[in-house]
């Protein structure tokens, strides 16, 4: 039982403070309020959708601003994607860069484009490897015999 | 920027010639969801069918079209012709709040707007709304109500259907005070 008890804390701690430091915002309270016994695995779904859409957009990003001649059109697409998904998933600090980042698309401003995606690599490994820590922690509850409450 | 929107049916059935038969007997809402985004599209879904919805997800307005039997060859009952089609209400997502945008999505007919990132409640109130029934506004939705039918039947057209093109040109909003409680109501998104 204090397995239990002590995982529920972690699991609390940990998520308080995503919350508390802005890697995470009300969407993402939206996005577990839709996961229920019939779609337990709902948010660990989702978010591994965005994993995979977001790397794939960084990728592009990468390639497009290494262009010779850059196509501001495409970067600005991909960023806004990227600012799609993130915001849908609640993921506020990597949702935050994009707004300079297409500013800077805008203004066709090579360097703070570049530094925009390092910001935003740097944003999306933090919430991703603070995501990743959350569901492990909930996977261990669960296996300890616990649950979780839903904020 | 890539178009979304929504398309609220009441009970579409397999195919469309079944369309006429379509009577109010079943009172569950079939939404046409329109979103380029893989996140988006697995999210709207499931607020969608947590609130009681059948939902088709498709990935473009050219799916869409396909998916309503309306992608040109194949197309068994034009757009201009079928009285029903013409009645399905349009829904716009999106996650750009520009108010101009927004108003023109209405003018051109669209039943509301919803502001991205779309949240439970945002789709149980429009489901309510759209549920009460086309016509419970009474006239001022319904003027404007497929206003641009010229627009819409040609297939070819880049514009995706059913959904207002957001990045072509706009007109500048002479929003009637019949919409600016509605975009009162949306504004307060921020």
């Amino acid at each position: 039982m204090d397995v239990v008890v002590q995982l529920q804390r972690q699991l609390a701690d940990h998520t308080a403070s995503l919350f508390h430091e802005g890697f995470l915002n009300e969407q993402f309270n939206q996005l577990q309020q839709l996961q229920d016994e019939s779609n337990p695995d709902f948010v660990v779904e989702v978010v591994s959708l965005f994993f995979e859409d977001s790397e794939r957009l960084l990728n592009e990003l990468a390639k497009a601003l290494e262009q010779q001649a850059v196509d501001y059109k495409k970067v600005d697409a991909h960023v806004h994607q990227l600012k799609g998904s993130s915001s849908s998933i609640g993921a506020q600090r990597v949702q935050g860069v994009c707004i300079p980042f297409r500013n800077f698309c805008e203004e066709q401003n090579i360097e703070g484009c570049l530094k925009c995606l390092q910001q935003v690599k740097h944003e999306y490994s933090l919430v991703k490897n603070k995501l990743e820590t959350l569901f492990k922690l909930e996977q261990q509850l669960i296996a300890a015999g616990g649950s979780f409450p839903t904020l | 920027m890539a178009t979304v929107g929504e398309v609220f049916r009441r009970s579409l059935p397999e195919t469309i010639d079944q369309v006429r038969d379509d009577s109010s007997s079943s009172s569950e809402l079939h939404v046409l969801a329109v979103d380029d985004s893989l996140v988006d599209r697995k999210v709207i879904e499931r607020l969608l069918k947590i609130s009681s919805c059948k939902v088709t997800a498709v990935e473009s307005g050219t799916r869409a079209l396909q998916y309503l039997g309306l992608d040109g060859e194949r197309a068994s009952v034009g757009f201009n012709e079928s009285s029903v089609l013409r009645e399905i209400p349009v829904v716009v997502m999106s996650s750009e709040n520009i108010l101009t945008r927004i108003d023109r999505c209405l003018e051109e007919g669209a039943e509301d707007f919803l502001l991205k990132p779309v949240k439970l409640d945002d789709v149980k109130r429009l489901r309510d709304f759209i549920m009460k029934g086309d016509g419970k506004d009474g006239g001022e939705t319904r003027i404007h109500k497929r206003k641009r039918q010229d627009d819409y039947a040609s297939l070819s057209s880049p514009s995706p259907f059913p959904a207002c093109d957001p990045s072509s040109p706009l007109m500048p909003s002479s929003s009637p005070s019949a919409r600016s409680s509605k975009r009162a109501k949306l504004r307060n998104k921020d």
